[in-house]
């Protein structure tokens, strides 16, 4: 008896002790997507869950790494940009391959950007490279070098590339022979896909140890969050990558140590005015939206720090302009978030003739101050905000209707019919280098939301801001490139044709079972460093 | 079950009663936030907790209730006295102008309803106040929904059309707007109060529906459908019962909508 049980110890021993020893390599990562990949080309990815894959799977010549926010080599060891901005030259790795065992060169880059910029195809990742018409050139060199050459200069060139996985021209997988980490080896179409660590992989550990240490990942499609959350809790998957306040603070109450709140994230919040001149809204309330000490005003009369402290629990924080803190390089720190001040606003709106009687305000006509603001139905966050700004422009006696408006109705009517007063909506920001808001800026551009596509700039401040960011837009320099979209947010900041309200955080949730996570606010925040993540022994047994 | 008619009847003259005092009832303003309170539990000074804005819910439930019984209702019966004219006329008058009445009423019961709906208030003036988009909620609630309640009417008038005391009424020199309104109508009355009251409890789930897609009454006006928006997703709710009540007091009232209604009364 002694020794069956002697020996049943010993046994478990064993066990444990090899447990320990895979806890860094093996095992496979659960999580969610919200929705199933519309495609598994990377150069077609636009929606998220294909971005997902594409991240996990795609290898890059060079990546941005999320939590410094600097450029890293990839499959490129180094890079120059030359001749104005128009070219970009690679050093590539030696003897890669791809998953299949198709090797990599500097073929199968030129073959990833013909394809990436064949107009046939749509890419939306190409778009971000068309700066201007003419042929995109790519040139093999000698010694495993590689020259891309555009017909105009583009600004942040270099790290465009973090978002176009290269692809073999060879290899007659095609798009499912990868460069990156892991590689599609199920994909059960609206149930989940498993990707499998790729064994040519390029990277290593300090130790020499081959990444990524994750055997396999499966991502099961699931859109209702309530059943995620559960999933997480019952420790069948690892983590959520991105959570709502509502929801972070359930995971708070129920697992601490499972919550990471990251702070200000690149999105925003804002609300902006109609200013469009053809307009069908009376001339009188034309004159308020384009005035400058109106939509100061109705900013001041914005508690911002309520709507980040109710609607948000404290999880965002009141924004300041265009960029977010989080863009580390290029938000401009001497600008400050606006305070909440109602006598100032209604200072302010004395100077353009305003009248405050008897908790009504009346412009110099006589009009009471009454409009209308839309907003996307079915957004609490965005339905408790504009509830919120309700009361508080009530304070200096504005009467806002808040309407809900199902999106298609919306986006007609900003992008249409412009028949709306105000808007508020969000800015998902993807991207750090301020070109990606070229179109959002530019007073010629159909995004310019409250005044698109303008013939010649409405105002000065606007000529001004299409002057910097063009400025900006075309020197190589990254110090004058700053001080150029410096202005540009003082402007914003001074004029306030957006009213910026609040940045949400980056939150998430990762199981005490992952380790290597450490969420930032870039996408992907938690799984950007995917192929140093690692498992511990107990998620095989709680599986 | 005449017990659970008195019931039912009580009950909703209590909630009735209740909501149309809700001014001197509630302890504050449906729409006054309190903002250092949000989410706040049941107290003495709120005595259903606060809502994520800080409003007080009990006043709000109160003012909600309001809206959804004063408005179901009042939708109801525009969508009966519609269904009332067309199935009638139709029924009544046989032959073509049945047939062309009822492909109409099956072009309008095939429409999406919940599409529409969303369609017509984006097609609204924005600048309405609260009041005005509740109104026009239930008006347009009202309008679409006579198609079902006409087609019994039309069954039931043409029934009636061809039975021995019409016949009798016609022989006796009554003409048709008269053999309408004397004869026809009275006898058309319990089928009508009974999809009056079928229509009330669909209305008002019709308006919850509508709010919890977010396209109901407008901020800061109360409805049972924003009311029950609180409730999306069942982990909101874990450990905070009382955000319940709203919910139970729905299913009650439309519950003793239906008990209101005798069997006879039923319309099938």
């Amino acid at each position: 008896m002694k020794k069956i049980l002697t020996s049943f110890v010993l046994l478990i021993l064993i066990a444990l002790a090899s447990g320990s020893a895979r806890a860094q390599s093996g095992g496979e990562l659960h999580f969610c997507l919200r929705s199933e990949p519309k495609t598994l080309n990377p150069l077609l990815a636009a929606d998220d869950s294909s971005e997902t894959i594409r991240y996990m799977t795609g290898g890059v010549l060079v990546r941005v790494n999320r939590l410094t926010q600097d450029l890293e080599p990839e499959l490129a060891t180094s890079w120059k940009v030359t001749n104005g901005g128009k070219a970009i030259t690679f050093q590539l790795r030696d003897g890669l391959r791809f998953s299949d065992g198709t090797p990599f060169s500097a073929d199968d880059v030129a073959y990833t950007m013909q394809q990436l910029m064949d107009p046939a195809l749509h890419s939306p990742t190409g778009d971000a490279f068309r700066s201007s018409e003419g042929k995109v050139e790519t040139q093999v060199l000698p010694r495993n070098r590689v020259r891309i050459t555009f017909p105009a200069p583009i600004a942040g060139l270099d790290r465009l590339f973090d978002q176009v996985a290269i692809m073999s021209a060879k290899s007659p997988q095609k798009e499912m022979a990868v460069l990156g980490p892991y590689y599609v080896e199920v994909n059960k179409a609206g149930s989940y896909l498993i990707l499998k660590r790729n064994p040519n992989y390029w990277e290593k550990d300090p130790a020499g140890r081959p990444l990524p240490y994750i055997e396999s990942v499966r991502l099961d499609i699931q859109q209702n969050r309530d059943i995620e959350m559960l999933r997480l809790t019952r420790g069948e998957i690892h983590f959520i990558n991105s959570l709502d306040a509502e929801y972070f603070d359930k995971v708070v109450a129920q697992d601490p140590s499972m919550a990471h709140d990251a702070g200000a994230s690149l999105d925003s919040e804002e609300m902006w005015f109609n200013q469009v001149a053809n307009s069908p809204l009376p001339p009188y309330k034309k004159a308020w939206f384009s005035s400058t000490n109106f939509r100061r005003a109705i900013s001041e009369a914005i508690n911002r720090e309520d709507l980040a402290r109710i609607v948000f629990r404290g999880h965002a924080h009141p924004a300041v302009g265009p960029v977010s803190p989080a863009n580390k390089f290029w938000f401009n720190a001497k600008l400050q978030a606006h305070p909440f001040d109602q006598k100032s606003a209604l200072q302010r709106l004395a100077q353009d003739g305003f009248r405050f009687q008897d908790g009504v305000l009346h412009d110099r006509d006589g009009h009471a101050v009454e409009f209308s603001v839309i907003t996307n139905a079915g957004n609490k966050y965005r339905e408790r905000m504009a509830t919120m700004i309700q009361q508080d422009l009530s304070g200096i006696g504005i009467k806002l209707n808040v309407v809900t408006l199902d999106f298609p109705s919306l986006i007609e009517r900003i992008t249409h019919t412009f028949d709306y007063e105000a808007c508020l909506l969000g800015l998902v920001n993807d991207e750090l280098d301020p070109n990606a808001q070229m179109t959002l800026w530019l007073s010629s551009a159909d995004s310019h939301q409250w005044n698109p596509s303008q013939k010649t700039p409405a105002t000065a401040w606007e000529a001004e801001i299409d002057k910097l960011m063009r400025a900006q837009a075309s020197t190589l320099d990254p110090k004058k490139r700053k001080e150029d979209f410096d202005k540009v947010q003082e402007i914003a900041w001074q004029q306030e044709p957006f009213i910026y309200l609040v940045n949400k955080n980056a939150l998430s949730a990762v199981s005490p079972a992952l380790h290597n996570a450490h969420p930032v606010v870039l996408r992907p925040q938690v799984y950007w460093n995917i192929d140093q993540l690692s498992l511990s022994s107990e998620v095989a047994r709680n599986r | 079950m005449k017990w659970a008619r008195t019931t039912a009847i009580v009950f909703l003259l209590a909630v009735s009663t209740a909501c149309l005092l809700a001014n001197f009832i509630a302890p504050a303003s449906y729409a006054h936030q309190f903002r250092e309170e949000p989410n706040a539990a049941p107290s003495r000074q709120h005595l259903l907790g606060t809502d994520d804005l800080g409003r007080d819910r009990f006043s709000r439930v109160l003012y909600g209730t309001r809206v959804s019984l004063l408005l179901a209702p009042a939708a109801a019966l525009l969508c009966s006295l519609l269904a009332a004219f067309i199935g009638g006329i139709a029924g009544f008058a046989g032959g073509w102008v049945e047939r062309c009445v009822m492909a109409g009423t099956d072009l309008f019961l095939s429409l999406p309803w919940l599409f529409l709906l969303i369609t017509v208030r984006a097609l609204l003036p924005l600048n309405v106040s609260p009041i005005v988009s509740v109104l026009i909620t239930f008006a347009m609630l009202g309008c679409l929904g006579w198609a079902g309640a006409a087609r019994i009417i039309c069954a039931d008038a043409r029934t009636l059309a061809q039975s021995d005391f019409i016949l009798l009424a016609r022989a006796s020199g009554s003409d048709g707007l008269r053999l309408l309104w004397r004869h026809l109508l009275p006898n058309l009355k319990p089928i009508l109060f009974a999809q009056f009251w079928i229509s009330v409890p669909v209305f008002i789930l019709t308006e919850a529906n509508l709010g919890i897609l977010g396209l109901g009454v407008a901020e800061p006006l109360p409805s049972w459908g924003s009311l029950l928006r609180e409730l999306e997703g069942f982990s909101s709710i874990s450990g905070q019962v009382w955000r319940l009540v709203p919910l139970i007091l729905f299913i009650l009232v439309v519950s003793s909508f239906h008990l209101v209604l005798t069997k006879e009364e039923l319309p099938i």
